[in-house]
């Protein structure tokens, strides 16, 4: 989470020196629940589809900070090769499928890898897992995929990272219920809430929920609470976000608490966090001049064809 | 004798006994055996491969994508084409993007109980192929003929990309053939339904025989229309529409979708573009009329083009 952390704060100031085309969007403050599931995940076993807030996670999961920086670079050598951008990426070969804009979409996906595993015989010890926000909660693809799931008994975690705003819009104008934890009822799956700004609480929820999935007990809804240190990307702001809000409990830094967390509980040092922190700027720094020595795509030289399938060129 | 929806579901026997990558996903499709019965007794013969799924267009389709991700070959069947409006997200964005966006490719094939039958009305009847035609990343195809409604869904879902396959129920009971022929012609390739000089019309699914029939009528005013069945409408087979055209020099483009846009506006912007000079006349389109598809036959008959309107039109397209 540390390492998302500082490689975040470096994409946001290349956005602001230009040097990013499109958006940029940050998990500030969702650090401590991404990361507790990139973490209880294993890449090679497990799949996982992070959302736009997930670089914790996908780098606990194992994704390369090289992938993250050629993404946003524009890189030809990354793994979307300037088609897609930021955090519409993705290696969906390993476990780890590129995301769409469309909120909850990933949920029935998924469901359906889960599912394929199931009928290929080689889901026993397996998890999916996928992340949304308080938003995506109102869709219909997030009440059909895990209305889906639930019917289908498929060992899937889906952590709701209520981070107070949809974009701008606050909880009050998202839903009604008094905690989303709640909907998991409904769809009878198992149901978790955490202080999403406790790295502690969080790792040992989302252990928690990843272990009974796998162990068969169906699909686990996990709902952490916390609030989004920042606008929904850089271009925001985020000045309709109250001050209330970023004074209250939910508006201290879940990284602020790890650290203590850490030196309190006698894992590590305060010395030894300062050196991983200059650790990891030396790897973000790499990561960000090797994407940005490397070419952008080519207009001239790009395929532009939209199918796998190659039908004779004067059929169109 | 075997129907239309006959070889639909013998293709889909086929298709699970040769390809363990293949399973069947939809509503009331499992021991029901389907709306249409489609997939009768398939469940029995293929335990835990055709299942019933929550009444979720939008998952199941999500589902499918997950599902080919890891290799499998999903076959989804929509209750009707009409309800793949919400599936559309999971059409359009996730299951055509996926290619051009990560390499790797999506085989779906996502079937689509088409166009109107009498009695059926506004939400159990629409022509969606124009629609999903529209969206690069996705293949469309429009069987008219028993034997292309089966070789057609098993090439679909051989090919490596998402596919539409709009099957029209107006064609599963009462189109019969005496068997499945043999030989077929590769998605991508239109085929000439019915050889002529004067004029072309060129259309796609339950019109083919429409038309068919309109140019037999036509054939005792001393007119010989050749009729030119897309087989897909995308990818669209120029070559054979252009090289009709050349010979008769008059083009109609026929179909049972809305009239704006849509497959008979890309057939005659593709002729006009590339093949003006073979033109002795004004291309024409008949489509459905621009309102909802009515729930009484009378209505209904009057709404999508008949072998009267397209008599009519063929009339008018002579004149010139």
């Amino acid at each position: 989470m540390l390492k998302a952390r500082i490689l975040e704060n470096k994409l946001s100031s290349l956005y602001k020196a230009g040097k990013i085309v499109g958006g940029v969007y940050l998990g500030r403050g969702q650090e401590a629940i991404s990361a507790s599931l990139g973490t209880a995940l294993i890449q090679g076993r497990d799949c996982f589809a992070p959302l736009i807030r997930d670089q914790a996670g996908r780098t606990a999961f194992g994704e390369p900070l090289i992938d993250c920086t050629r993404t946003y670079l524009g890189s030809v050598e990354g793994p979307m090769r300037g088609r897609d951008g930021n955090i519409h990426r993705g290696r969906p070969e390993m476990g780890m499928p590129a995301m769409i804009s469309h909120l909850g979409a990933q949920v029935p996906l998924i469901a359906g890898m889960l599912f394929a595993k199931r009928l290929k015989g080689t889901l026993a010890g397996c998890v999916g897992a996928t992340s949304v926000g308080d938003g995506a909660t109102s869709t219909g693809a997030f009440h059909e995929g895990l209305n889906l799931a639930a019917v289908e008994n498929l060992p899937m975690v889906v952590v709701v990272a209520n981070n107070q705003f949809a974009y701008s819009t606050p909880n009050s104008r998202q839903f009604a219920c008094v905690d989303l934890v709640e909907r998991a009822k409904g769809y009878g799956i198992g149901g978790f809430s955490v202080d999403g700004t406790d790295l502690m609480a969080c790792a040992s929820v989302v252990g928690e929920a990843v272990r009974l999935a796998r162990e068969g007990g169906g699909p686990q809804m996990v709902v952490a609470h916390l609030l989004r240190l920042g606008g929904h990307g850089e271009h925001d702001d985020g000045s309709y976000v109250p001050e209330a809000a970023r004074s209250g409990h939910y508006g201290r830094d879940c990284i602020e608490v790890a650290m203590r967390q850490l030196v309190e509980g006698g894992f590590a040092t305060a010395d030894e966090i300062l050196g991983w922190q200059d650790e990891m700027a030396e790897d973000v720094q790499k990561a960000v001049a090797q994407a940005q020595q490397e070419p952008v795509p080519d207009p001239y030289r790009e395929d532009w064809t939209a199918l796998s399938t190659r039908f004779p060129v004067s059929r169109t | 004798m075997v129907t239309y929806i006959d070889a639909i579901r013998e293709a889909q026997e086929r298709l699970l006994r040769e390809d363990d990558r293949v399973f069947l996903y939809g509503q009331d499709i499992s021991s029901f055996g389907g709306a249409f019965k489609a997939t009768k007794g398939l469940a029995e013969a293929f335990p835990n491969r055709v299942f019933d799924c929550p009444i979720s267009e939008d998952a199941m389709v999500g589902l499918a994508v997950g599902a080919a991700i890891e290799g499998m070959r999903p076959i989804i069947e929509m209750q009707f084409a009409d309800f793949s409006s919400i599936a559309f997200n999971q059409i359009v964005n996730q299951a055509a993007t996926h290619f051009y966006r990560t390499g790797m490719p999506i085989p779906i094939t996502i079937r689509l109980p088409s166009g109107g039958t009498p009695g059926s009305g506004p939400f159990h009847s629409q022509s969606m192929e124009g629609i999903y035609a529209q969206y690069p990343g996705l293949v469309v195809v429009t069987p008219a003929t028993v034997s292309d409604a089966y070789h057609m869904l098993i090439d679909s879902v051989k090919l490596d990309d998402p596919v539409l396959y709009c099957e029209h129920k107006f064609l599963y009971r009462w189109l019969k053939s005496k068997a499945i022929n043999g030989d077929h012609l590769p998605i991508g390739q239109a085929r000439i339904a019915r050889p002529g000089k004067h004029a072309t019309v060129v259309t796609y699914s339950a019109m083919v025989h429409e038309a068919v029939r309109a140019a037999d009528r036509l054939q005792a005013d001393g007119y010989e229309i050749e009729v030119v069945d897309l087989r897909s409408v995308k990818p669209l087979d120029l070559d054979t529409v252009l090289a009709s055209v050349a010979r008769t020099g008059r083009l109609l483009a026929l179909g049972e979708a809305f009239p704006w846009g849509g497959v008979t506006a890309e057939v005659v912007a593709k002729v006009t573009e590339e093949g003006f000079h073979l033109l002795d006349a004004p291309p024409q389109r008949l489509n459905a009329r621009d309102t909802p598809v009515p729930y009484h036959p009378k209505l209904w008959a009057a709404h999508r083009p008949t072998p009267e309107s397209i008599c009519d039109a063929l009339r008018k397209l002579l004149s010139f």
